[in-house]
């Protein structure tokens, strides 16, 4: 290097570093949010409306799933001046851009993550003063307790920042024609029963279930957590999702059901390459009728009664002695409204309709295949008695019953799935890892996360 | 192009001119100046760019990894705790690892494959042969990243046609779901990156050789040479520049991989096949912990300066 290209470069690069410095600004990151916003309380006598003006609806919805578009229709035709602008992505675009299109270009109504984050950071419309309007705090308060969030960022308590278009509920599906070759002609009414049955498909050369538990999915937690639901209570299970204090998921029951889990791995009741199925080709599996269970849930019920009508099942993962108590994971499909919402009122509008209209609570049924939200009483249309969304709907009713809803137990923080649940259940399957060095394991990076 | 050679008249020395020495030199100080202006103005529409696409990116990923942030709310100043994290986490540090596992198949395999095949090649260099199989080997670089990880993703499964082919051998006891086997994924990850870096180390490797002197290997054939000793002698040396160029970008490549772990594993199972690429996304995007990200992403680019610059030091020699 000549002298001169030295003295060019050492002239060069602090121009070009403050030049960089000053165009990045030396802010701390973050510090041009705002401060959590609430839905103003003055909404006249009438209660929030669309008014009769003409209303664009600004909706970001997850691609795949018609049920939000479906709804928007219908909602249109009752409302004619409401009309929607409606952009879709998949669910991990969604999850990634979230901040950014609540901050940027606030959407009305938006298909939700985990709604912690987002909540505390001020991005999401607090809807209490709508729940009051409407009157959603006189529904089972099971329904909305995921939706709130405190102060400190935990769910399950404080305001609502979130509401869903429907809740759904996961158990097992099984195949009818296949399940009667095993001599299996209606659930299994405890565990072990349920544990002959997997033996008899097992010993008949069928795959008894033929789960999804690739790349970066951890879909033995649907399993795990039925049997955490059978040998324990759902109670504590939700306390640890919502970061109670001192809440753990290491107890004696929930490590039962772990073990339990373990010997259906060792016993080959899963399909070889479960650690490299995806969902997809779990549900295609199962319709062509290669696994005689899957654990899903009820929003497969439609997709199920169209492929094959008629010869799909739904049960609850069974308590250990009959008549024991259900449980079930149960989620909603979560939306909620920007806090910078240009209809904020016409959105929460558009919630409330979702759940107490007739012809909308029909949609959720029929399109979404799960319950809509709304009081224990409301309308629910009809259904065909032999077909599987019947056979969820009344699970579902079993499970609200015996207040045996839970959220997701990979739902407890933000890291939790990715970087501990699904790791450790995938080596738990390749016989690298134990229950208990699960249960502990996931224990110890939840301390961890939620320390911060 | 003659007349133009009589116009150029070498520049005076320093001290060798008498009188109008200052005028001209002010003449040409000021040509030299708005020339150079000129050639600045050119350059600034790819300086932006880089500043704004390049430069600034870094700066700001160096700026979030001495904060605590979520992406949303105000940060709180960390410090290198964010550093320490990525020292010391296994889970970080084991992406690394892989990472650096990857090397043998993204950049050794396909180097050593690339210079045998090339070999061959510029021996049948005459036949149609030497055509199809350029193309057949060039063909994965032609391909995007996201197709081949989905094709091989489908090959590598419990009845995909690894397995098939396997069987068909008679060696039906070792068939597994290769991505989804804690012992084997990496490998078949690996498998996929050489499969698409064996092009490109091909055409380099290829073109490299079309500029070594054939009359050397004659002279070496007269000496008594075989393929062996010309291949040691001759083809090495001479492509020492192109081998240089291909180890470099391949190793760049595998510590730096995300697309084709991203579409065949997603790191999965049991983090066996995580690296630094796909984690940094993991965090930054779904954990929301863009300080940790960002931090991981400076210790990689780092990481990629350590490893690389000695490389090229020692592959390209002096004169690099």
């Amino acid at each position: 290097m000549s002298r001169s290209t030295a003295t060019r470069y050492a002239l060069a690069v602090p121009v070009v570093i403050a030049s960089v410095v000053a165009l990045s600004a030396c802010a701390p990151p973050g510090s041009d949010t705002t401060a959590p916003s609430t839905a103003s309380t003055d909404f006249g006598a009438g209660g929030p409306t669309c008014g009769t003006g003409d209303v664009v609806l600004d909706m970001y919805i997850e691609t795949g799933f018609p049920l939000p578009k479906k709804l928007a229709e219908e909602f249109t035709r009752q409302y004619p001046n409401v009309t929607f602008d409606i952009r879709e992505d998949q669910f991990a675009v969604i999850t990634q851009n979230a901040p950014r299109v609540l901050a940027d270009s606030p959407p009305d109504l938006m298909r939700l993550p985990q709604v912690s984050d987002l909540a505390e950071g001020g991005l999401l419309l607090n809807l209490d003063p709508y729940a009051k309007a409407f009157g959603w705090d006189q529904w089972p308060a099971s329904q909305l307790e995921q939706l709130r969030v405190d102060d400190k960022g935990r769910r399950g308590d404080g305001p609502l920042y979130s509401m869903g278009l429907n809740f759904s509920m996961t158990g097992v599906f099984y195949n009818k024609d296949l399940a009667a070759k095993i001599g299996m002609t209606k659930p299994p009414a405890t565990l072990a029963e349920f544990d002959g049955y997997l033996k008899a498909a097992k010993d008949a050369g069928l795959t008894p279930i033929a789960q999804f538990n690739g790349g970066a999915t951890g879909g033995l937690l649907f399993p795990l957590q039925g049997l955490m639901a059978s040998y324990g209570e759902t109670a504590p299970i939700n306390d640890w999702i919502f970061q109670k204090p001192d809440a753990t998921i290491d107890t004696p029951d929930n490590l039962a059901a772990a073990e339990h889990l373990q010997q259906w791995v060792e016993k080959g009741y899963f399909a070889p390459d479960v650690n490299s199925l995806d969902y997809s080709q779990m549900m295609s599996r199962f319709i062509d009728g290669k696994s005689v269970f899957i654990f899903s849930g009820d929003w497969e019920s439609g997709n199920l009664d169209t492929q094959m009508p008629g010869k799909a099942g739904f049960f609850l993962v069974p308590p250990l002695k009959e008549g024991g108590s259900l449980g079930a994971m149960s989620a909603s499909l979560t939306y909620g409204i920007s806090a910078k919402a240009k209809h904020p009122d016409c959105a929460a509008f558009f919630l409330n309709w979702t759940a107490t209209n007739e012809k909308a609570r029909t949609i959720a049924v029929e399109v979404g295949g799960s319950h809509p939200m709304g009081p224990v009483d409301a309308f629910m249309p009809p259904v065909d008695p032999d077909s599987v969304t019947a056979a969820t709907l009344a699970a579902g009713a079993v499970v609200g019953k015996n207040n045996g809803a839970m959220d997701f137990i990979a739902n407890a923080t933000g890291a939790i799935y990715a970087q501990s649940w699904t790791p450790n259940i995938q080596r738990l399957v390749a016989g690298k890892q134990t229950a208990a060095g699960m249960l502990s394991a996931v224990q110890a990076d939840y301390e961890s996360q939620i320390g911060k | 192009m003659s007349r133009s050679l009589h116009i150029v008249v070498p520049a005076p020395r320093a001290g060798t001119t008498v009188v109008p020495a200052v005028t001209t030199n002010r003449r040409r100080l000021r040509r030299r100046l708005s020339r150079s202006a000129f050639a600045y103005l050119l350059v600034v529409p790819a300086a932006a760019f880089y500043v704004v696409f390049v430069l600034q990116p870094i700066v700001l990923t160096g700026q979030y990894s001495l904060y605590d942030w979520d992406g949303i709310k105000p940060a709180t100043w960390s410090g290198l705790a964010n550093y320490a994290r990525v020292f010391t986490d296994p889970t970080l540090l084991d992406a690394i690892l892989n990472s650096f596992e990857l090397i043998i198949y993204f950049s050794i395999i396909p180097v050593v494959l690339g210079l045998f095949a090339a070999n061959v090649i510029r021996g049948i260099a005459t036949s149609r042969l030497a055509g199809i199989a350029r193309t057949v080997l060039f063909l994965p670089q032609v391909i995007p990243l996201v197709a081949a990880g989905i094709i091989w993703s489908w090959q590598l499964s419990t009845n995909g046609l690894v397995n098939q082919l396997l069987s068909l051998l008679g060696l039906g006891g070792i068939t597994r779901a290769w991505l989804g086997d804690l012992g084997t994924a990496l490998p078949a990850v690996g498998v996929i990156g050489a499969w698409v870096q064996l092009g490109l180390c091909l055409i380099l490797l290829l073109a490299g050789m079309t500029k070594i002197d054939p009359t050397l290997y004659e002279a070496a054939r007269i000496d008594g040479a075989g393929a062996f000793r010309e291949f040691v002698s001759i083809t090495l040396p001479g492509l020492r520049q192109e081998i240089a160029v291909c180890v470099i970008v391949t190793v760049i490549s595998a510590l730096a991989s995300f697309d084709i772990i991203y579409i065949s594993t997603q790191g999965g199972p049991g983090n066996s096949t995580l690296v630094p690429g796909l984690q940094i996304y993991r965090l930054a995007f779904f954990d929301r912990e863009i300080g940790t990200a960002s931090a991981l992403a400076m210790v990689l680019m780092v990481l990629v300066l350590v490893v690389v610059l000695p490389l090229q030091r020692i592959l390209r020699g002096r004169d690099a």
